[in-house]
């Protein structure tokens, strides 16, 4: 038992860290990723290849790795897309999303194809034996500090508020001489790091990766974590992401209850509950339960005297 | 030559079947202004709506109704239900609001049908050559009921009443509320047709090949390639960017083999956002 919920809290702290960096652009720049789950792919896939025994580098190496290469990827989707509406953004982040996936699934010789990568290792996991699910817990939770840190130091920071002017109008912010276009494309950037992150997180604590765990419903059950707790907010993003998991959990034990269903009904009962509810947040409450509180510009004014 | 050739006419073929749904698409953001993802389960379920009928009446226009009304009707209920009270918050909430109502439609399907494929049971034929260019009649078929379609599609917007009232409204909203268009009826209207044609589309894949609950979810690359490159909103547009990217998509069978077939949707918005953001058409409704 305690192990389940060691594993639990660990792949909520995973969630946390897709929710923040959803956030960051979704709450911060008012764009949108609908491809999170490829992003999340990139980082997993990047830290796997060069820590599974054949390259056997040391495991923060593809930590650092995951971090770079959802970034890059991140910055190639932006670049052809940031001058442009949300509404491209949106069609091709999705796109982005299974053109990953079916990469990961064909090109065997890098990926081992739908088969997936196996072995990944966990940092001191022979070592530490049954310990390690703590253990591991422990450093997602402190990487999660971590970014949450700078996240809320983005949010407070002048550079928090740009990002907030350019949500709310992007013209108003051009002519007050922000390059929006270029910090459009830096917090998509760092938005796409922190997933590609996430996912290296998710491949070494788990071993095990394959195109089919990267659907586009990791990327909806992000945007209801995100919408749960409050756009804009990423103390929100993390109790979303607490909320989001302890919803999946227990809709597993909810679909059992139903009498006489195979396991592919209890899936596709599983993710239409999923589906509702993010329908619901939306409509019903918007802002989530912990609203966005827009800081008060510092009265420089005050500051002099 | 002749593999080029015969991949340029698979990919007309194609394009055409790929044109119905991307009309439904593009015409619903004309006038409701998101990216409605919900297509990717209207698909299916037009798909399966018109198996359903095929399976007992064996008629392609009676299961081509059965997909049009079922696509339409649902699409319509979740469109009022779910998404038009987000757009006033902006596209992206609806956009991703219809993104959920995409899988929940989806997983209805799953609940009823489960994940094997089935297929339509047509007669087997053999296919028919030209000068060394294979073609089946079920191609042709399908190529003849999506044309038929698409005429039926442009007459009413050329001429009837509702045509011209979508069309107004597409251009500009206020000045068409100002002659007396509601502008709630114009985009119910837009959510049951659109989603209409996206479920025939659905249909006229699933008579090509097979279906099953993932159906819609796997031409939905195409089906925005098709509405971008034309320019998202425009009908014509999304007629020659649907052909388009049906020849492509086949002439990429030709250089990197049929694994990345699906991903040439993704490349040609890459390149028309890039170069020419407004599509080959532009914005313009029709």
């Amino acid at each position: 038992m305690l192990n389940y919920l060691l594993f639990i809290a660990t792949i909520g702290g995973i969630y946390g860290m897709l929710a923040l960096s959803l956030n960051l652009i979704w709450g911060g720049a008012g764009m949108v990723n609908l491809g999170l789950a490829g992003f999340f792919a990139v980082g997993a896939y990047a830290s796997a290849l060069v820590t599974t025994p054949l390259a056997g580098a040391p495991i923060p190496v593809g930590w650092l790795l995951a971090l770079i290469a959802g970034g890059m990827a991140g910055l190639i989707v932006t670049l052809s897309t940031t001058r442009l509406r949300d509404d491209y953004l949106a069609i091709l982040t999705l796109g982005f999303a299974e053109v990953v996936r079916l990469v990961a699934s064909n090109e065997i010789w890098l990926t081992k194809g739908t088969d997936g990568i196996s072995g990944i290792p966990g940092p001191w996991k022979r070592a530490l034996g049954p310990d390690f699910n703590g253990v591991y817990l422990l450093i997602v939770l402190a990487l999660l500090l971590v970014v949450f840190l700078l996240m809320r130091r983005i949010d407070r920071s002048p550079y928090g508020r740009v990002l907030r002017a350019i949500r709310e109008d992007a013209q108003v912010a051009q002519v007050a001489g922000k390059r929006v276009l270029s910090f459009k494309a830096q917090a998509f950037t760092l938005s796409a790091a922190i997933a590609g992150l996430a996912g290296a997180l998710y491949g070494h604590f788990t071993s095990y990766i394959a195109p089919d765990l990267f659907l586009p419903l990791i990327t909806v059950y992000v945007f209801l974590a995100v919408a749960s707790g409050g756009t804009g907010s990423p103390a929100g993003s993390l109790v979303g992401a607490y909320l989001l998991v302890t919803l999946l959990e227990s809709s597993r034990f909810l679909v059992e209850l139903v009498p006489a269903v195979t396991a592919v009904q209890r899936a596709a009962l599983k993710e239409m509950l999923i589906a509702v509810a993010l329908i619901l947040v939306l409509r019903l409450k918007p802002a989530g339960i912990l609203p966005e509180r827009n800081p008060a510009a510092p009265n420089l004014a005050k500051e002099k005297s | 030559m002749i593999p080029v050739l015969q991949a340029l006419l698979n990919g007309l073929v194609s394009g055409a079947l790929l044109a119905v749904p991307a009309i439904g698409f593009t015409a619903m953001f004309a006038v409701l202004r998101f990216p409605n993802f919900a297509v990717s389960g209207t698909a299916t379920l037009g798909a399966f709506a018109g198996y359903l009928v095929y399976a007992a009446v064996p008629s392609i226009v009676l299961s081509l109704a059965a997909a049009f009304l079922v696509a339409g009707i649902v699409g319509l209920a979740f469109d009022q239900a779910a998404h038009l009270p987000l757009v006033k918050q902006g596209a992206l909430p609806a956009a991703i609001a219809s993104i959920a109502s995409g899988l929940v439609m989806e997983n209805i399907v799953r609940l009823g049908f489960g994940n094997e494929l089935r297929g339509y049971d047509r007669p087997i034929a053999r296919d028919m050559t030209f000068a060394d260019l294979r073609v089946s009649p079920q191609q042709l078929e399908t190529m003849g009921i999506a044309i038929a379609i698409m005429l039926i599609v442009f007459a009413a917007l050329a001429f009837t009443r509702v045509g011209k009232a979508m069309r107004a409204s597409a251009d500009n909203p206020e000045l068409a509320a100002l002659k007396g268009i509601r502008p709630e009826r114009v985009a119910m209207m837009a959510s049951f047709v659109g989603m209409g044609l996206v479920g025939i589309g659905g249909m006229l894949l699933g008579l090509d090949s097979s279906i099953d609950p993932l159906t819609g979810t796997r031409i939905l690359l195409s089906l925005f390639a098709a509405a971008v490159l034309g320019g998202l909103g425009s009908v014509p547009g999304a007629v020659l960017g649907a052909l388009l990217i049906g020849v492509a998509e086949e002439l990429s069978v030709l250089v990197v083999g049929s694994t990345y077939r699906s991903a040439v949707g993704f490349f040609a918005i890459l390149i028309v956002l890039t170069l020419r953001p407004r599509g080959l058409l532009g914005e313009r409704a029709f």
